[in-house]
């Protein structure tokens, strides 16, 4: 709960902020980025929701340990997707086994 | 003796800390059921990027980016609501979480419709699935996880219009005020969150690779 | 020896506060909860052991010859099933931790008594869908439900198990958020983090496993009952699908998951430890760092159970790194209790006889453990009676000792009687011995190649098969003792007072049973945790 009341001008421009991101998500969605394409979109997708977190979630008025458990909650997922990410992407590593014998 | 705050608490400052840090503990949860989902389509789009590609192409960018656009217009109507919670304004609030319901509602309309185009266009994972491409079995993993990760947040969307709705009605019976309006907070991060989700479904699913 | 216990019948307390079904049915007291689950998990207790029997039965010759291979599969598979998720991982949290959160932080009640009340029903409702899916014909899958067998070729009611475990697993999710949010928010004035019992501590980490894990199951599930009703192929490799898949968001929960089925019992034995021998624990901040680092380092090691699926060896290779790390926390544990025995005043109570039991046990469990997580060993030791062994040490060896040493040392709490100390501790020595003999022989068997899962197996492993199923009957009659004992305790045990191990520790500064709001005023604390001794210290 914030004791501090954020004002709805306050909301008005962070909405505008979200729809201006929302167009160039998709703006930049038809430009040729190649690689690019897909780390510019999940970046401004992190950025809004960012946002959303920090202005209507109230987050940037809350405790800190309200922050350790969003912060706990990302984390554990990146722990998901590192170590499980990282097992696909080593086994392009392995020698294709071919028969017991050496 | 205040009946708004429950007995086992002290006094309303520790209910309403107790309460909001269990929310925020929920959707820590919820971030761990969703990121199944996201880890699972992360694996099979980085083993079949072509067909994932192709398939993506065939959702209506369109639609998808009005429901995006829907969905943050009803974050700020909720958003206005926590804070006419805030000032005590009981129609201000009623409308605002009216206001969100009613956003929400038409992100599920557009989303069921987007659903029919799909049966209509056989690309309903299953034995109806018809896909003119290569490789349809791999494509129909997409789809599979478009249908799924899509219908899990729907069913999140109306948990939170049950939820809103309970909110009206409370709003109507007069239970809010500034000093106790933690429900509606709750709900609005509970709402919050799942616009975040769809934030990320939307790039992950609609616009693969639309430059092509 | 049983003088007419007066108080308890003219005193209110929690017991006697209210009287009928919906007192019980819809009470928020977390007391009557803590009961609640009392009865349900015993109820899937000798459930799943009604399953360990039919398998030891079988067992005892080399030749399936009690039972068909797919009713074997089923038995296996719902052992498992019924004793990891609806006995051994709700078991402590449940009744143990629901009992005595608050009354040890000096709190009326959790922070959510509605929803603690819902977690029991969410817990029932998983549990009668399981039963459902039993009596339906079962599963055959294991308890691992591995793809695409569970997925697209299983011929029984895998998707009525998976409902019913998915619907028990937001029971463990309600419990922990309740845990987590009521120990940050409403420990009484004076009870610093650092001079909360371990007991806490343990608690509050499997809490963080639950709430963190536990969703990640949730969503696994529903995968595998998405594939089953639509054929839709996530895991299918005929299609693309990576069983693979299915198995890092299985594991991703089902490991962390074996630290909610040790750390709760880790928690209880530190209580029990410093209880009776009336002495301080030995490096509290180690301990209690411990439990945390158990419940973080817990999340990184999953890949151990992959070994030989295909995973890559440089992954493989990180995961038994991390898995090695993993130990150390459990060793300090074991180490610091060891030294808080140390010139105790020990008094070998059936709690006590249960502790020690746990730390012999539960080293040898996570001994076994180190030679599994070495991959080179693993290669010959995955799926076979081995894994069994190492897992049943530290499940039945360590939590369900530790479970009944903590039904034993607050028994007096919860019901105002003494349990029998005599039986108690006969049916302590019954469950050591039968355990052992169980499932000691495992450990050789497994070494010498008997596969687990199979019903049938060669000539020269009966030996050691008759043994394990011996030992299996002698452990069930060291089990049912005490649903004798304890119940006649109800009626005839003696009035146990307030506080009949003069412990320290807030749940033992109130009256045995407690009153319906735990205390008659709100504590306030002054002392460190386990303030024994004559060189009492007056702040840490």
């Amino acid at each position: 709960m914030s004791e501090t009341v954020i004002q709805p001008r306050t909301y008005l421009s962070i909405w505008g902020v979200l729809l201006a991101l929302l167009a160039v998500t998709v703006g930049v969605a038809y430009v040729h980025l190649a690689w690019l394409n897909p780390v510019v979109a999940l970046s401004i997708a992190v950025i809004k929701a960012v946002i959303i977190m920090l202005y209507f979630m109230h987050l940037r008025n809350s405790p800190r340990l309200v922050w350790v458990f969003v912060g706990a909650g990302f984390a554990w997922l990146g722990i998901m997707f590192v170590l499980s990410l990282g097992d696909y992407l080593a086994r392009q590593y392995l020698p294709k086994p071919t028969m017991w014998l050496p | 003796m205040d009946l708004t705050v429950a007995h086992q608490f002290d006094d309303a400052e520790q209910q309403q800390e107790a309460s909001t840090l269990g929310m925020w503990i929920f959707l820590a949860t919820e971030i761990l059921f969703f990121g199944g989902m996201f880890l699972g389509y992360t694996v099979y789009r980085a083993m079949y990027p072509h067909e994932f590609a192709a398939a993506s192409s065939h959702l209506d960018v369109v639609l998808g980016t009005v429901n995006t656009a829907v969905l943050l217009c009803s974050s700020l109507t909720m958003a206005l609501g926590v804070y006419s919670a805030q000032l005590g304004s009981r129609r201000m609030l009623a409308l605002c979480l009216g206001l969100t319901m009613l956003l929400g509602a038409v992100f599920l309309g557009i989303k069921f419709y987007e659903y029919y185009q799909k049966y209509e266009e056989g690309l309903i994972p299953g034995s109806g699935f018809t896909w003119a491409g290569a490789n349809p079995n791999q494509t129909s993993l997409f789809f599979v996880f478009y249908f799924i990760m899509t219908g899990m947040h729907a069913l999140h969307m109306i948990i939170g219009l049950g939820l809103m709705t309970v909110l009206v009605l409370l709003t109507r019976r007069g239970r809010f005020t500034p000093s106790y309006y933690t429900p509606v907070e709750l709900g609005g991060l509970y709402w919050h969150f799942v616009d975040i989700v769809w934030v990320f479904l939307f790039p992950l699913l609609y616009l693969i690779d639309r430059s092509s | 020896m049983s003088t007419m216990p007066v108080a308890i019948y003219t005193r209110e307390h929690y017991l006697n506060a209210s009287y009928g079904w919906k007192s019980w049915l819809l009470t928020r007291d977390h007391k009557r909860i803590g009961l609640l689950y009392l009865m349900s998990i015993t109820f899937f207790f000798f459930l799943g052991g009604a399953f360990a029997t039919m398998v030891r039965l079988e067992l005892m010759t080399p030749k399936g010859d009690l039972f068909e291979a797919e009713t074997y599969n089923k038995l296996f598979s719902m052992h498992g099933i019924v004793m990891v998720f609806l006995f051994l991982i709700p078991s402590i949290p449940a009744v143990l931790g629901n009992f005595l959160v608050p009354m040890m932080i000096g709190a009326r009640d959790l922070a959510f008594p509605r929803l603690n009340l819902l977690s029991w029903y969410l817990y029932m409702i998983g549990g009668v869908f399981t039963l459902w899916a039993i009596v339906a014909g079962g599963v055959d899958t294991g308890w691992t439900f591995y793809t695409p067998y569970s997925s697209l070729f299983s011929n029984t009611h895998v998707v009525l198990t998976v409902l019913g475990i998915f619907v028990v697993g937001f029971s463990s999710i309600l419990t922990g958020l309740n845990f987590i949010v009521t120990i940050h928010t409403m420990r009484a004035p004076g009870m610093t983090w650092f001079r909360m019992p371990l007991f806490l501590w343990s608690h509050y980490a499997t809490a963080i496993i639950m709430v963190l894990a536990t969703p990640v199951l949730a969503i696994t599930l529903v995968l595998v009952g998405v594939e089953r009703i639509w054929r839709v192929g996530i895991f299918d490799p005929a299609i693309g699908g990576d069983p693979i898949l299915f198995q890092h968001l299985f594991w991703f929960y089902s490991h962390p998951a074996v630290y909610i089925m040790i750390l709760p019992g880790m928690g209880v034995v530190s209580e029990l430890i410093t209880t009776h021998a009336r002495k301080r624990i030995f490096g509290y901040s180690f301990v209690a760092f411990a439990s945390l680092a158990i419940a973080f380092i817990g999340f990184l090691v999953w890949g151990h159970h992959m070994f030989v699926a295909g995973e890559s060896q440089y992954a493989s290779l990180m995961f038994s790194v991390l898995s090695f790390l993993v130990a150390i926390p459990s060793a300090i544990k074991v180490f610091n209790w060891t030294a808080t025995l140390y010139k105790g005043s020990v008094s070998y109570d059936a709690p006590m006889l249960y502790a020690m039991g746990f730390i012999g046990l539960f080293t040898i469990g996570g001994l076994t453990g180190l030679f599994l997580a070495t991959i080179a060993i693993d290669v010959h030791l995955h799926d076979t009676y081995f894994v069994v062994a190492h897992f049943h040490y530290i499940m039945v060896g360590g939590m369900v000792m530790a479970y009944l040493g903590g039904i034993h040392n607050w028994w007096p709490k919860i019901s105002g009687r003494m349990y029998p100390e005599g039986w108690a501790r006969l049916a302590a020595g019954i469950v050591f011995i039968g355990f052992n003999l169980t499932f000691f022989p495992q450990f050789v068997l497994g070494y010498l190649g008997m596969p687990r899962r199979y019903y049938a197996y060669a000539d020269e492993f009966q030996v050691l098969n008759v043994m394990s199923t011996a030992g299996a009957s002698i452990l069930a009659v060291g089990y049912l003792l005490p649903m004798i004992y304890l119940i006649w305790s109800l009626k005839y045990g003696p009035e146990a007072g307030p506080n009949p191990w003069n412990a320290t520790g807030l749940e033992w500064q109130t009256l045995s049973p407690p009153p319906p709001d735990n205390f008659e005023e709100t504590p306030i604390v002054t002392e460190p945790a386990y303030n024994y001794g004559p060189d009492r210290r007056t702040s840490i």
